[in-house]
């Protein structure tokens, strides 16, 4: 148990420092850039929270998160481009 | 060089039902039946979108030729982290990034697009935009301006598989 | 010490390797100075880190394996194509990069681009 706790520990840590980036980022592209990171972190825990609690549907909805949040980054990215 | 309509679909069909194969991931015969029945249904809505040359996409020197790259890929990735750690974790961060042109010789684009994957995830460089044979590549530590040498030190080896695997 | 025991110390490994990558991925993006470097290190620190702690948790439950290495290949086929997306969009919205750069080929080229379409 030790194990998942310090593993936890240091997500946690990188959610944060990434948190802290998409907050301050001085121009939208760096809050993006630490929103697209924070999506593939989360992507990760959910498999692991899965593992945790010894349920599998956590997988299928890592994956559905995973096709949603590269679609969602590559609209907003398009956006910002100007050609949507 | 794109391949008959029969092969295209056949190829599809087949990559569709192993991917609803590991989503299910179980053996029971109605399943798998279903699989077959909506595999054969939406390949025959979208092959002619999904692949070029079909079949061809199994021949033994390209499947060889492929499972050559993946350990050559994965190690380039694990080198590219090392690299990334030592840049972030060094107190004063050395890094000289700049925007450098690459030239490929790849034609088809399902082969730019692995060579561009390839290079974002390997040390130090990021694909930013492709015009044609034109790769403009940001790269963190910059140690050469010049086309030539760019191109085969951030690329070369990369297209020498991508040339078998996709074209 | 089965085959089994083995394997959940491989996917153990791989899963604390993952997460401090995910770790230092984040920390690059904390500290990088423009939006371009912040990239480099976002996408192929936290690229690794996903792909580590999912295909170790597979390892210690090989029933979940192939859907987890789906995930994994998923993640390591698009993470690149959205940092190049964000990349690309930056630079055509006028963000500049870090004025201690020391070369930039593609300002040049999306000028003389411009000129070429003007011209048409």
């Amino acid at each position: 148990m030790t194990f998942w706790i310090v593993c936890s520990g240091i997500v946690l840590v990188a959610v944060f420092l990434a948190t802290v980036r998409a907050i301050a980022g001085p121009t939208v592209s760096d809050r993006l850039v630490a929103v697209d990171a924070l999506t593939t972190i989360t992507v990760a825990l959910m498999v692991i929270l899965g593992f945790i609690y010894g349920r599998e549907i956590y997988l299928d909805v890592a994956l559905v998160y995973a096709v949603l949040a590269f679609m969602g980054v590559l609209i907003v990215a398009r956006y910002m481009e100007g050609g949507l | 060089m794109t391949a008959g309509n029969v092969s295209k679909y056949v190829y599809t069909a087949i990559i569709l039902f192993l991917l609803w194969i590991v989503l299910t991931s179980t053996f029971f015969w109605e399943e798998i039946l279903a699989g077959l029945v909506l595999s054969a249904m939406v390949a025959a809505m979208g092959y002619s979108l999904f692949t070029d040359k079909g079949l061809g996409n199994f021949s033994p020197k390209r499947l060889a030729y492929f499972l050559v790259y993946i350990p050559v890929f994965l190690w380039d990735v694990i080198k590219a982290n090392l690299d990334v750690a030592y840049r972030v974790l060094s107190p004063k961060m050395p890094i000289k990034p700049g925007i450098v042109e690459i030239h490929t010789d790849l034609k088809s684009d399902i082969a730019k697009l692995g060579l561009a994957n390839s290079i974002t995830l390997t040390p130090g460089t990021l694909t930013l935009d492709i015009d044609d044979d034109r790769l403009f590549i940001h790269w963190i530590y910059v140690r050469t301006t010049d086309i030539k040498e760019a191109s085969e030190e951030i690329g070369g080896k990369f297209e020498r598989y991508m040339k078998v695997i996709f074209e | 010490m089965n085959f089994y025991t083995v394997l959940e110390y491989i996917g153990m490994f791989l899963v604390f390797v993952g997460a401090l990558f995910l770790f230092l991925g984040a920390l690059g993006i904390f500290r990088l100075p423009d939006v371009y470097n912040r990239l480099q290190a976002g996408t192929k620190a936290t690229t690794l880190g996903a792909f580590g702690a999912i295909i170790g948790i597979g390892l210690m439950r090989p029933e979940w394996l192939p859907k987890a290495i789906l995930i994994a290949v998923f993640i390591l086929m698009t993470n690149p194509i959205s940092s190049h997306a964000l990349a690309r969009a930056s630079y055509r919205r006028g963000i500049k990069l870090w004025d201690r750069s020391v070369v930039d080929r593609y300002g040049p080229y999306l000028r003389e681009k411009e000129e070429k379409e003007g011209k048409r």
